[in-house]
């Protein structure tokens, strides 16, 4: 058991700190938000360049290979400093499912294209009806001729807005929740037959609900088997889960250090209001929280790599329980502590607190993944995602 | 980073799974695990299958007898034990004295001490709290005065655990007057079955058996040679004694048998025709409890990885009393609140092992309300955990 940092994945954390602490400053955040822009295309290239959008994927499509806790110092980083940029949906969930699902010439068309920046995607799975359920599919992809038409609503696609192409689930057998029976297809946002609009949530993250109106795609849009993608979409749900643990991790650590800061200098009754047991004992309790939600962290992105997917997701529910608990508990202590200036928009806090709030809502909040976790208790090994090894024959 | 157990690691494991298995006595585990008293002569007993296998002393150097552990190894028994039923041993000798005298002890205390220690033929006592000092300690006045070679003692000790089974006692007095109040303190090692010493019982709300004590000292005699460090040190030495224990303090082994133990019981006890496990109100509380433990557990890994490694632990070593504490309490809680009406009987005797009366409700739900006021101790003894968070605000947060 060793939980130290190599030297390579301390000198990426570093580079990636650098860069942003140069070029991502609060204000530039908050006027991105203003003018409803979904990213800055400037940071993006600025990331590539670092090689971070290519971390997780092979060197043999231009990446370094990474693991879990690579991307979970990346994810870190970008909490740290309130990052709105698309790395989740890009690099995570899409460029998972591409890499993990794709036939080698998907791949080669794809990931490059992440890995430079040029590309940006998403994944829209979520329905206005599944809540937080992963299983729930009602959009529907029916075979016409060699082709596929699919029809129905997703919604809260994250970043959709700025993406070039969805990943959309959709089901092609089975009923409304079965395991099986649910396929990837790459759609392109340019569709004639692709509907919707953008909004944004409370955090500044842009959003897209898509309305699949008879969406024709070509056979070569599907991604890995056909009816067998649930198992592949859990794995990477559960990646993103742990990414966002980590990302909550950098939320908080700010928002602490932040606090600490604000309670060093404010006065009142002519002394550092530091100086008062009570808010001290509240620092306190937000330390406690934030040292545990690290190890939590730690054990999410640390279990991805597990050969038993009930093990990889009993501790990723675990981790996303407590985080949620804790990134609350630490929030609101960081809004009060602050007093009225925690109110304010002008003041960083604040937003950091709604970020924590936006990621415990995003794939399952605490309820949601301590219901999973107890009923993961006795269950067996769900079948596991075998990648593709068909190659398809381009068309 | 590697978050699984290295090889090694996995042969200590079980390693220590086998040794528990052979060699902890059955009946203390049964004990354990359903709550009954565990005596003086249950952990001597206990002590000595350990000291047989030179497992008494996990932190001690090998040179002194003791195992030499890594932080980790040290996690890696104290789980395997606790979840098979192994009763705590007393802290006081092994855990506290011992690595004080190792670091600060004259050859003479040393020869005199460790030995006996290590094999559990003395027993001892921590002798720091007094009536008017507690969460502040620094202002304890038990007097010691040298005269002919001999310390005077005269003063009065309280909450101390175990005193009615010591032999020694590990004590802090006051040595002199002058200066800042933590400078006149010293540490002296006091034999209990010394003429003046008296132990008088304290009876506590859990209803149980004697646990803690009056220490009354009247002109006890101690020779010179039994002051720990030189004079005026006392408040130093003590210190260290609090950094030192860390990863164990967290009790996460405990914790984890007592939370198998309440998924028993809920799984027993019924509402509505069906065990209380499945009722969602109850079932949340035990995960939530459950996935902090977890994130307790973790976190004690972290430590014991960077201690493992050479390396001062970081800050949240400091964070585990808190934690560790918090969590014992809420078990016991919940424990308490699975069986419902149960919880009502108070049979005290019943917690003998020899009792052969009546059991009112299930056999496991007797002792459960007496634990539970038991365990509000957990969060008050070793510092409270209200100084626990003025220590961490001042040295960690630097506020």
């Amino acid at each position: 058991m060793d939980f130290s940092f190599s030297e390579e994945q301390k000198l990426l954390k570093d580079s990636i700190d650098r860069f942003l602490e140069k070029n991502y400053s609060f204000e530039l955040r908050q006027s991105m938000i203003d003018e409803r822009q979904t990213m800055s295309a400037e940071v993006w290239q600025g990331l590539a360049g670092l090689g971070v959008l290519g971390v997780p994927f092979s060197d043999k499509y231009g990446g370094f290979g990474g693991g879990g806790i690579e991307t979970m110092l990346i994810m870190e980083s970008l909490g740290n400093h309130l990052v709105i940029e698309p790395y989740l949906s890009t690099v995570v969930l899409a460029g998972g499912l591409v890499d993990r699902g794709a036939a080698d010439w998907q791949k080669q068309i794809i990931l490059p294209g992440i890995i430079d920046g040029t590309m940006l995607l998403s994944f829209a799975h979520a329905e206005p009806q599944s809540r937080f359920s992963v299983n729930h599919v009602e959009t529907v992809a029916k075979p016409d001729g060699s082709n596929w038409v699919i029809e129905g609503k997703k919604s809260l696609v994250l970043h959709g807005p700025a993406a070039e192409k969805v990943i959309v689930s959709a089901r092609t057998s089975g009923e409304m929740n079965d395991l099986d029976g649910v396929s990837l297809f790459i759609v392109e946002c340019d569709e004639e037959a692709l509907g919707g609009h953008e909004y944004p949530l409370y955090d500044g993250t842009r959003v897209l609900d898509l309305q699949l109106n008879r969406v024709k795609v070509g056979p070569d849009s599907l991604i890995g088997p056909i009816g067998k993608a649930m198992p592949l979409i859990t794995e990477i749900i559960d990646r993103a889960v742990a990414a966002l643990c980590a990302e909550a991790i950098g939320v908080m650590d700010r928002t602490h250090q932040m606090t600490l800061d604000y309670l060093k200098t404010r006065e009142q009754f002519g002394v550092p209001i530091a100086r008062f047991q009570a808010l001290q004992h509240k620092s306190v309790d937000m330390f406690i929280n934030l040292e545990q939600a690290r190890s939590m962290s730690v054990l999410a992105s640390g279990s991805l790599g597990f050969s038993s997917s009930l093990e990889r997701s009993k501790a990723v529910a675990a981790a996303k329980d407590f985080i949620g608990r804790a990134g609350r508990s630490l929030g609101q202590e960081a809004i009060q502590l602050h007093g009225g200036m925690g109110m304010t928009q002008e003041l960083a806090v604040g937003h950091y607190f709604k970020r924590l709030e936006a990621i415990d809502v995003m794939f399952g909040n605490s309820s949601h993944h301590r219901r999973e976790f107890a009923n993961f208790d006795g269950q067996d090994n769900p079948v596991e995602y075998t990648q593709p090894r068909k190659k398809w024959k381009q068309i | 980073m590697d978050i699984k157990l290295s090889q090694e690691d996995e042969k200590f494991k079980n390693e220590v799974r086998d040794f528990v298995a052979n060699k902890l006595p059955k009946d203390i585990a049964r004990k354990v695990l359903e709550h009954r008293h565990i005596g003086k002569e249950d952990t001597g007993r206990w002590h000595a299958a350990l000291f047989k296998k030179g497992w008494a002393a996990p932190n001690w150097p090998s040179e002194s007898g003791g195992a030499q552990w890594t932080a980790l190894q040290q996690h890696i028994f104290d789980e395997e034990a606790s979840i098979a039923g192994a009763p705590r041993l007393s802290p006081f000798g092994i855990n506290m004295i011992g690595p004080v005298l190792l670091e600060f002890g004259t050859a003479y205390q040393k020869e005199r001490f460790l030995p006996k220690i290590l094999s559990g033929e003395e027993w001892w006592c921590q002798g720091y709290s007094e009536p008017g000092s507690g969460s502040d300690l620094a202002s304890l006045r038990t007097q010691a005065q040298l005269k002919e070679g001999k310390y005077i003692v005269n003063g009065q000790k309280t909450w101390t655990t175990q005193a009615h089974w010591a032999d020694m006692m590990f004590c802090l007095v006051r040595t002199g007057q002058e200066g800042r109040k933590q400078d006149g303190i010293s540490m002296l090692l006091i034999d209990m079955h010394h003429p003046g010493v008296e132990v008088r019982p304290i009876s506590t709300i859990d209803g149980g058996n004697q646990e803690i004590n009056e220490v009354w000292l009247q002109d006890v005699e101690v020779p010179a040679e039994n002051i720990v460090g030189e004079e005026g040190r006392g408040w130093t030495i003590a210190k260290y004694l609090l950094s030192h224990e860390r990863t164990n303090t967290a009790g996460v082994g405990a914790s984890k048998r007592e939370l198998a133990i309440l998924k028993q019981i809920a799984s027993s006890e019924t509402l509505g025709g069906k065990p209380i496990i499945e009722d969602a109100l109850f079932r949340d509380k035990i995960t939530k409890l459950e996935i902090d433990l977890l994130a307790l557990e973790w976190t004690v890994l972290r430590v014991a990885a960077v201690e493992a490694n050479g390396e001062a632990p970081g800050p949240e070593a400091s964070i585990l009393k808190l934690r560790g504490t918090e969590i014992q309490q809420e078990l016991t809680e919940l424990q308490m609140e699975a069986i419902g009406p149960n919880a009502l009987p108070h049979l005290p005797m019943s917690l003998e092992d020899n009792w052969i009366g009546p059991n009112v409700g299930p056999k496991y739900a007797t002792p459960l309300a007496s634990r539970y006021f038991n365990y509000r101790k957990v969060s008050i003894y070793g510092g409270t955990n209200e100084i626990q968070r003025n220590i961490i605000s001042k040295r960690v947060l630097g506020l």
